[in-house]
């Protein structure tokens, strides 16, 4: 295990995924939002309007660096190439987190730009600590890892997402990125039971809570099927579910991710203020009387 | 085959059986959730595609550009998680696409998409002040060479491309009515952080070409045809902060 430097992390308030049509707005007048995360991705160029607004962006709030790319999950080799951007950005940017996901995109040198799923094994997971000592070496610094949103199970997998998740942050030392909205959609596809799922989860280990919207489809048995879209508000269960997370983990920096049919501000900010208050509660509550 | 290229080699092909060993709940076969990641993969990356090329697919129309990306995301899918330079193989696939043999100068609208993408995220530089050439001694003007700056691309086509890029912007030119025939020469400057499309008076594709290959201003100029405007072009090159430093044997 690599013992990488923590990065100085996130306040344990509410985030927002960064839209540059907002840009003005969080500015302005950011509300509750006390940190914005980006993906890694969409700032690899060499200047332009998403460095200076990025540049801009950093001086007034923690950023949160998200990648999209990085195929941890991958059977390839990780990209050599892609590390270095990602070095060289999180060099200059000095993020307050980064995080990528359990899942794989490139496959012999093609990027397919989907979270795709692994199978859960003894051989997946020494190949995941691999790649994630890797990223932590490169980068220099600890980097959290989010649970995926599941569509189907693998007949090969022999362990249960959360022990293979534990057994992964237990060995590289690497932080959990805890989607709630991912927890509800898989276990609505699997037919497992969210809750205890959280209850079963390393909470001491997660620095930082994503919140989505997801879309409601079935399947060909006509059985729930929901889909980690992020193209709407947060649904209710998932609200539930992230407070009875609060409840027991204790305050976490927490994200509103919205990344298409992107609201105006307002009603993003307003999403925002509903986990801050959630947030609010969980610390009035750890503060001694 | 490994597990991941047979996931892949399923998810590329809209028909094909669905791998062994995926499951839906209570060991049903997974059925249509496969679906989602076919069809994850194929909108995001034509997403990718309609951002980046919006001229071209109003040129063809969205269903035929939809259906179009889905053929080319499969034969030239990206090289990189970085995706705003995806689509760089889009001129020579339409070069060699039979159903738009009868639209010529579609390759070159794509690569002034692609060239309008690549100025949008290029260097920042420090333009000179527009007064500055204007100071140069008028012996050591013919020898001054311009660097330019790193976002500015030029476009020489068969085709008069940018009066059709401008058809298809709001408001569109009153020129784009009439469509020109013939060959354009096209510059693309991005003085602050938006990139403009200017259509280059004749003889001004291959000055600014000659300029980008470092050639002194008197070999570029001498290269241009009779009548050829080098002042306008060098004002519009200052106007729209497209150099960043002039080179003279003295200093300015």
């Amino acid at each position: 295990m690599f013992d990488a430097p923590r990065n100085p992390g996130l306040p344990a308030l509410s985030g927002v995924g960064y839209k540059p049509q907002h840009y003005a707005q969080i500015l302005a007048d950011p509300g509750p939002v006390a940190w914005l995360e980006i993906h890694a991705e969409n700032y690899m160029g060499a200047g332009g309007r998403p460095l200076a607004q990025l540049r801009a962006l950093a001086a007034r709030f923690p950023i949160s660096v998200h990648g999209v790319g990085l195929s941890i999950g991958g059977e390839a080799p990780l990209d050599p190439e892609h590390l270095a951007r990602l070095k060289h950005l999180l060099g200059w940017l000095k993020p307050a987190s980064f995080s990528e996901h359990l899942a794989w995109s490139t496959h012999e040198g093609a990027f397919f730009n989907d979270l795709l799923p692994l199978p859960y094994t003894a051989a997946t997971l020494a190949r995941v600590c691999r790649h994630i000592d890797q990223v932590q070496e490169t980068l220099g610094c600890r980097m959290l890892l989010e649970n995926p949103s599941t569509y189907l199970a693998f007949a090969e997998t022999e362990m249960d997402e959360v022990t293979f998740l534990t057994e992964i942050s237990r060995r590289t030392g690497c932080g959990l990125l805890l989607d709630v909205n991912n927890v509800h959609v898989s276990a609505t596809n699997q037919q497992t039971d969210a809750t205890s799922y959280i209850d079963a989860f390393p909470l001491e280990r997660v620095a930082e809570i994503h919140l989505g919207g997801h879309q409601a489809q079935t399947d060909d048995a006509g059985e729930a099927l929901l889909i980690d879209s992020h193209d709407a508000e947060v649904a209710d269960p998932v609200w539930a579910l992230y407070a009875h997370t609060i409840a027991r983990g204790g305050p976490r920096p927490t994200l509103i991710e919205r990344d298409a049919e992107i609201p105006p501000w307002p009603d993003l900010a307003a999403e925002a203020e509903q986990a801050a208050q959630i947030l609010a509660a969980a610390t009035a509550r750890e503060l001694p009387a | 085959m490994s597990t991941q290229s047979a996931f892949l080699a399923a998810m590329l092909t809209p028909d094909a059986p669905i791998p062994e060993g995926l499951l839906a709940p209570r060991g049903r076969p997974a059925g249509n959730r496969f679906s989602v990641y076919r069809n994850n993969v194929a909108v995001s990356l034509t997403e990718a595609l309609e951002q980046t090329f919006p001229v071209l697919r109003a040129l063809v129309g969205a269903e035929f550009f939809s259906a179009m990306a889905g053929i080319f995301l499969r034969a030239h899918p990206p090289q990189t998680p970085v995706l705003a330079g995806y689509g760089a193989a889009m001129p020579g696939f339409l070069e060699s696409f039979d159903p738009v043999a009868g639209l010529p100068y579609l390759p070159d609208v794509a690569r002034l998409e692609l060239a309008i993408g690549a100025a949008y995220h290029a260097a920042d530089a420090t333009p000179v002040a527009p007064e500055t050439l204007a100071r140069i001694d008028p012996v050591a003007f013919l020898g001054a060479r311009l660097t330019l700056a790193p976002a500015l691309r030029l476009i020489r086509s068969d085709w008069p491309v940018a009066t059709i890029w401008h058809a298809h912007q709001e408001p569109a030119l009153p020129e784009a009515a009439n469509l020109p025939e013939g060959p354009q020469d096209t510059l693309i400057t991005r003085p602050a952080f938006d990139p403009r499309v200017h259509r280059l008076p004749t003889g001004g594709g291959g000055f600014v070409a000659a300029l980008i290959a470092d050639q002194p201003l008197g070999v570029a100029a001498e290269a241009a045809p009779e009548g050829f405007d080098l002042g306008a072009v060098l004002r519009l090159l200052l106007a729209e902060g497209a150099i960043t430093a002039i080179t003279t044997g003295e200093s300015l």
